[in-house]
């Protein structure tokens, strides 16, 4: 079981360049990671032998309209030594896309898949990427901060 | 956007006038029925009873044959009828009770019987509803050709000596053939519908069925070759004597006969653990999914009155038909009541085991029964053959298990007794503290 | 909005070899949104060939009633009732989830006794839900007593849980900050009658339903899924440990003083089939459910006196910062992923609901199965509908 500092430097060691930045203290311990090195550190956190994070929990995409970035983050769980982690990297806001990790975790298909829906992320080289939870011709991506409520669809209206 | 079209219905003239009735009538007299149904019910059954004994003791030898057909057939209707009700009521109250609770308790006021009435009440003002896409004729047709043979099974089966309507001498035939037509209802029902899933119901029916006839053929086959005739009185005449002289007891062959065609006989009437084409789990209801009203009424009349008719007719042939195991006088009320305790047995069976999937049913069929049952044929048949005076150390050896057999079957029965009281005194507990509590008049 | 266009299109169609020497036609099957055996609105398109099960796809998204959405605008109290209704089978985890993450980012500590209130009633909700899924597995395999049974004894907790939260089925008590209330009189002592009434009941429901040789050939060898494959699709709970892989957040990151009890993981051994079938994954929850009464035994011994709840102020607001913290529900890993940005609402709640990863290695695992199978599988599984869509 390896504290968060460790693993950080273990990541650190792997390819520095990746990391953007680290926070290894605190109730939500994780690195930030340049978009297209996502999949290549991806892979090095499951399969390096002291990590083995081989349960993505979750992936969540958070707008933050302010400083213009979709953020993307990523939970893991190692099965084997129980460590905890998180991955996240910080998308442009305006077209937001990064490789899909389906290939190392597939647990990623349908978590990515929600992410597009709400979203708006696309991710790259996914095999299926369509809506998941809203209708398949639903207007715009509702968990984004500038959402407009749909007044219409379908031939329903809503009341507001 | 599809608009759905109500179809008019109009009344004209008679049917206008008769509708009018009804309703001012039945607006007054329904309640009136319902608020006296337990002395109607009485008076009914009473009546149906005298009036088939009436029959029975001087219209009989009186009147021409057409007459007496008519007035026996009518009498069978009525009493397939009171089968298929009570059946029902029996298995909403067997399954409430298996399952720790009451079953009907309001219609009726007593332990609810009239629940079946009032059902049948309720399905036959119902609408009209058949899917706009479904095969019109065969959609109409299939519930009729499930209902009447199965009805039509007893017209060669016997209640007594003299308590059929027609003594035949193949009427063993008659009636499995009669009781596999309905699986032509089953098929035409499930195409009609114009629905996937009603479509595997009827598929799956039809392999079921017509795989588990052959199983149920042949045991019955090792009876008829004990006793050398299709004739459904003979075969019942050749076991009076009370409980030794029953068909199951004669030879181990025929014991174990008696179960195969058990098992056989609730996969052709699709009763669970065979209850896959109807798999209310998987397919909603199977191959009458689409029906609603009076034709699902006809189904689900069709299951009961064939349930029944497989009963009797292993009671007819391994349970000693209308004879007593006392030695009594023998009667139809026996031949009925040993063939309603066989039909307890399948809403027993039915509320305990699960489904078994349809290639595990065809496979136990083909690679396991079938096989089996051959034997039984093959057995029973060498059995017949060295069972006489020629072979005198065979035939005490067969008289030794066939009383054995006999002492087998009693204690099976005094096991069920047992179990039975066991599970009456002990409900407190079984059931347990809560629910007990719960349950008045558990 | 700047027009995204999709990189590929749904693939529906299955394209194999089907050998035959008979003209066949695959036959699109719609198991839809209502149906008797999908345990909710799901929606599953199944490509057949016969009783073949060729291509299996779901579609979620029936029951989606924007948790998340709604998280971002009401404060943090007034979201507990929303989490109830997720997995509105498992709601006292649901609860506890939630409060356990929002206590952890604002720094709340909790008193002993609720501590050990909240063990309590997140055991016996795993108890309730097991014996759900328990019962409603032996409906869709044709059993339709154990159901029965199952429900009755699930009165009994209901009626436990409606007298100390006033509830039967979605319950808000666990709350920020510890228990909403105390224990009425008498409780502890009804709840130690229900304890030795129901666990003689857990024989009788194998006797019934886990023994019986038609469900085991219903069940065993169907669906098998082995421990990587399930780790690999995110597969928690029961789904995992059927598979043979000990692995329980109440072991492994212990919360809520779960480091002082002593219980048992139960995992798949293939007693019936290879390890990971249906029958295992069926078979851990009856498991589980022996390892709850023990555990429910020991917090009502270590009870102590004392409040039930710290003092939190009405609308509680937490410091700026994030957390992602998961709970071990009946049916897998709850998480909650807590972004906030020092307001009275949370600026993102993402919630991980265990159904919907479970789920999505239903695509994986039919392929080859009959269509009997497919409710065998599903009930195996076993999803709520109100954790996967949210």
């Amino acid at each position: 079981m390896m504290t968060p500092s460790e693993i950080v430097e273990l990541l650190k060691q792997h390819d520095a360049a990746s990391v953007v930045s680290a926070v290894a203290d605190g109730p939500y311990p994780h690195v930030v990671l340049k978009p297209e090195k996502l999949v290549a550190a991806a892979g090095f956190l499951k399969t390096e032998p002291r990590l083995q994070f081989d349960l993505l929990r979750c992936i969540s995409a958070i707008d933050w309209p302010a400083r213009n970035i979709v953020e993307v983050a990523y939970d893991l769980i190692s099965t084997s030594f129980g460590h905890a982690f998180a991955v996240k990297v910080e998308l442009d806001r305006a077209d937001p896309q990064v490789e899909s990790v389906g290939g190392i975790w597939p647990a990623a298909q349908w978590h990515e898949r929600e992410a597009f829906d709400l979203m708006g992320v696309m991710f790259l080289h996914h095999p299926d990427l369509r809506r998941i939870l809203m209708p398949e011709d639903w207007p715009g991506h509702p968990l984004r901060k500038d959402y407009q409520d749909v007044v219409e669809y379908g031939g329903l209206k809503f009341n507001p | 956007m599809y608009t759905y079209e109500r179809p008019k219905v109009e009344y004209k003239g008679l049917s206008l006038t008769i509708v009018r009735l009804a309703t001012k009538w039945g607006a007054i007299g329904i309640p009136l029925l319902l608020r006296f149904a337990w002395g109607v019910f009485f008076a009914a059954v009473v009546a149906v009873v005298a009036f088939v004994w009436i029959v029975g003791r001087f219209i009989n030898p009186l009147l021409p044959w057409f007459i007496r057909d008519v007035v026996v057939v009518v009498g069978l209707l009525a009493f397939v009828c009171i089968v298929a009700i009570i059946g029902i009521w029996g298995e909403r109250k067997v399954s409430g009770r298996i399952q720790s609770r009451l079953g009907p308790m309001r219609t009726g006021h007593w332990h609810g019987w009239a629940q079946s009435l009032a059902d049948g009440l309720k399905f036959v003002q119902k609408e009209d509803l058949i899917p706009r896409d479904a095969d019109q004729p065969l959609f109409r047709l299939a519930p009729y050709v499930a209902l009447v043979p199965a009805f039509c099974a007893y017209l060669a089966l016997p209640f007594g000596v003299g308590w059929v309507f027609r003594s035949a001498d193949v009427s063993l035939l008659f009636v499995l053939a009669m009781l596999a037509i309905e699986v032509l209802g089953v098929i035409m029902a499930g195409w009609a519908s114009n629905s996937k899933w009603s479509l595997y119901g009827a598929m799956r029916e039809g392999c079921q069925l017509v795989s588990y006839e052959i199983p149920m053929g042949l045991s019955l086959l090792a009876a008829v070759v004990a006793t050398g005739s299709v004739n459904l009185i003979e075969l019942g005449e050749v076991q009076s004597g009370g409980w030794f002289s029953w068909l199951i007891f004669q030879n181990p062959f025929l014991f174990l006969a008696f179960f195969t065609y058990y098992i056989a006989s609730l996969a052709s009437c699709k009763r669970s653990p065979f209850d896959l084409p109807e798999g209310e789990s998987e397919l909603v209801a199977g191959f009458h999914t689409e029906y609603s009203g009076f034709r699902f009424v006809m189904f689900f009349f069709a299951e009961y009155v064939a349930m029944f008719a497989v009963s009797a007719l292993a009671t007819i042939i391994f349970l000693g038909g209308w004879h007593s195991p006392i030695g009594g006088p023998s009667s139809p009320l026996w031949f009925v009541l040993k063939s309603t305790f066989l039909v307890w047995v399948q809403m027993w069976v039915r509320w305990t085991l699960p489904r078994i999937r349809i290639d595990q049913v065809m496979h136990a069929c083909v690679k396991y029964l079938l096989p089996f049952t051959l034997l039984l044929f093959l057995g029973s048949s060498l059995w017949q053959l060295y069972d006489n005076p020629a072979h005198p150390a065979f035939k005490t050896f067969a008289h030794l298990l066939h009383y054995g057999l006999g002492c087998v079957g009693l204690l099976l029965l005094g096991l069920y007794f047992t179990g039975m009281g066991y599970g009456y005194y002990n409900r407190n507990r079984l059931v347990g503290q809560m629910a007990r509590k719960h349950l008045p008049g558990a | 909005m700047k027009e995204i266009e999709l990189q590929c299109q749904p693939d529906l169609l299955y394209d194999g070899e089907i050998p035959s020497d008979v003209r066949t036609e695959e036959l699109m099957l719609n198991m839809g949104p209502q149906h008797p055996s999908t345990h909710g609105v799901l929606r599953v398109v199944l490509q057949t060939d016969g009783e073949l099960v060729l291509k299996a796809t779901p579609y979620i998204g029936y029951l989606h009633r924007c948790a998340e959405k709604i998280a971002e605008k009401v404060t943090y109290r007034q979201f507990t009732p929303y989490t109830d209704r997720l997995d509105y089978l498992a709601a006292m985890n649901n609860n506890l989830g939630f409060a356990l993450a929002v206590e952890k980012l604002g720094g709340i500590e909790v008193p002993p006794r609720a501590d050990y209130l909240r063990v309590i009633f997140a055991e016996l909700n795993r108890i309730g839900s097991h014996l759900m899924a328990t019962g409603s597995y032996g409906l869709d395999m044709g059993a339709f007593t154990p159901l029965v049974y199952c429900f009755r004894e699930r009165e009994w907790i209901m009626d436990l849980f409606e007298s100390a939260s006033g509830a039967r089925l979605t319950y808000s008590y666990i709350t920020i900050g510890g228990v909403r209330e105390d224990l009425p009189d008498g409780w502890v002592q009804r709840c130690r009658e229900f304890l030795d009434y129901f666990e003689p009941k857990i024989t009788e429901y194998n006797n019934l339903l886990s023994y019986n040789h038609i469900f085991i050939n219903r069940t065993g060898n169907v669906g098998v899924c082995p421990a990587d494959l399930a780790v690999a699709y995110g597969g928690t709970g029961p789904c995992l440990r059927g598979s043979g892989l000990a692995w329980d957040l109440r072991k492994a990151t212990p919360y809520c003083r779960y480091n002082e009890f002593d219980f048992d993981i139960p995992v798949g051994r293939g007693q019936n089939g290879a390890v990971g079938d249906c029958w295992d994954r069926y078979f851990v929850r009856i498991l589980e459910m022996v390892q709850s009464v023990r555990i429910v035994r020991q917090a009502l011994d270590k009870l102590t006196d004392g409040p039930v709840q710290t003092k939190v102020p009405r609308i509680v607001k937490l410091p700026a910062g994030e957390v992602y913290y998961e709970v071990e529900n009946p049916r897998g890993q709850l998480g909650f992923h807590l972004v906030s940005d020092g307001g009275t609402s949370a600026y993102r709640l993402k919630i991980r609901g265990p159904s919907f990863c479970n789920l999505s290695v239903l695509p994986v695992l039919a392929p080859n199965c009959l269509l009997a199978d497919i409710s065998a599988l599903l009930g195996s599984i076993d999803i709520v509908m109100g954790e996967v869509d949210r």
